[in-house]
């Protein structure tokens, strides 16, 4: 009676985990407008590793999980290469992160990453998410998929989430620029009005 | 007795998850086909705004409508055509549908989509959608897509149904056979 008791309670253990296993990836719903965002500390290319609590001076941070084997993400690389230089002397740094398993996608491994920030002059950290730990967090889906984060006393609040703009085809025809208008708004002490936007892009690959 | 039911939960609930995990990593680590432009693709592509997609979303003719969101580019979308393709010649006598909608980049319609249909002789309706608007239009087709693909819907009617993951051909008959009954 005794052991069947311990078995019963080692079961109710296991069941306990397998379903809290379940639950957790189903329900992986990341952050929502206004929560703090997880600092992080990621491999760069360039071999050091990189955190948000790095940047002393920033008033933020435009984050994009992306890779180098999506087509969308390829569409948007020249865009954010700009959007750093435009907004990175301002306090708004852009910080790239390649969310997908490398070995499902060896064409986003730590040397094509190093291959392709080096062929595209990246301006910005080209971090992995070795593990996979910190995309979830966020909530990122899809590359590209980007978070403006404004760092604040308790922390760096998400006050954006979605695209970079509502042409992924054609840059110069782009009627909105949802991250710019975004950060903008951030930089004259306004909030955001566009805060989400949905765009397809390509599963990240776990 | 109580012990050996929760034993067999306990086992069913943790083999469905190891063959989930499995399946998708199968899906995951299956290789994009390349394809040639050798076989003769002399045919007219059905190219659609949002707007004109829509009669695909919102057909009241009592079939069932299974709407598969994809792209020539996206592995896991390649990985599961042939399950709707399976699925639209099974079920063609039951009145059961299958459309896919290529978001394939116009640039690359003839060089890559159009030999991918001809080299993969998909019998099921393609049209491709070519609408950059997507943060108007991707609520519309689902207030709870994410914009990752593969996505699916299955309706019937008013009664509709979506899906952003990928399936099995289990799978997609489990939830076609739902709209069925």
């Amino acid at each position: 009676m005794k052991n069947a008791l311990k078995l019963f309670t080692a079961l109710l253990v296991i069941l306990s985990v397998s379903a809290f296993a379940i639950n957790f990836e189903t329900t992986n719903e990341g952050y929502e407008i206004g929560d703090v965002a997880t600092d992080f500390k990621l491999l760069n290319v360039d071999g050091n590793m990189v955190s948000l609590s790095d940047y002393k001076d920033a008033k933020g941070f435009i984050l994009t999980f992306t890779c180098n084997t999506c087509p969308y993400a390829v569409a948007y690389e020249d865009r954010i290469i700009a959007l750093d230089k435009k907004y990175a002397s301002k306090g708004y740094p852009v910080i790239a992160i390649m969310p997908n398993n490398t070995d499902v996608k060896p064409g986003d491994n730590m040397d094509a990453m190093k291959a392709r920030a080096k062929s595209k002059g990246f301006t910005f950290p080209y971090l992995i998410d070795d593990g996979q730990k910190i995309y979830p967090q966020y909530g990122a889906t899809r590359t590209p998929h980007m978070f403006v984060l404004e760092k604040t006393k308790k922390g760096n609040v998400v006050r954006y989430i979605g695209a970079i703009d509502d042409n992924y085809k054609d840059a110069s025809a782009v009627k909105e620029k949802y991250v710019e208008n975004a950060v903008d708004a951030l930089l004259s002490g306004k909030s955001v009005e566009k805060t989400e936007t949905k765009a397809i892009g390509c599963t990240i690959k776990v | 007795m109580k012990i050996r039911t929760l034993l067999i939960l306990i086992l069913v609930i943790t083999a469905c998850k190891g063959n989930k995990n499995k399946e998708e990593s199968v899906a995951q680590n299956s290789q994009d086909k390349e394809t040639q432009t050798t076989a003769n693709q002399d045919f007219e592509l059905e190219v659609y705004d949002y707007n004109g997609l829509e009669k695909f979303l919102t057909k009241k003719d009592d079939k069932v409508y299974v709407v598969n969101f994809w792209a020539t580019w996206c592995k896991p979308c390649v990985k599961e055509l042939p399950y709707f393709e399976s699925l639209n010649k099974e079920y063609n006598n039951k009145d059961v549908e299958v459309i896919l909608v290529s978001l394939d980049f116009p640039h690359l319609y003839e060089s890559k989509l159009k030999p991918f249909i001809v080299k993969n002789k998909l019998t099921s309706k393609v049209v491709a959608l070519d609408d950059v608007d997507m943060d108007t239009w991707i609520p519309k087709v689902s207030e709870t897509w994410s914009g990752a693909i593969p996505a699916t819907i299955i309706y019937k009617n008013d009664n509709r149904k979506f899906y952003e993951q990928s399936f099995t051909y289990k799978e997609l008959e489990t939830e076609v056979e739902q709209f069925l009954n």
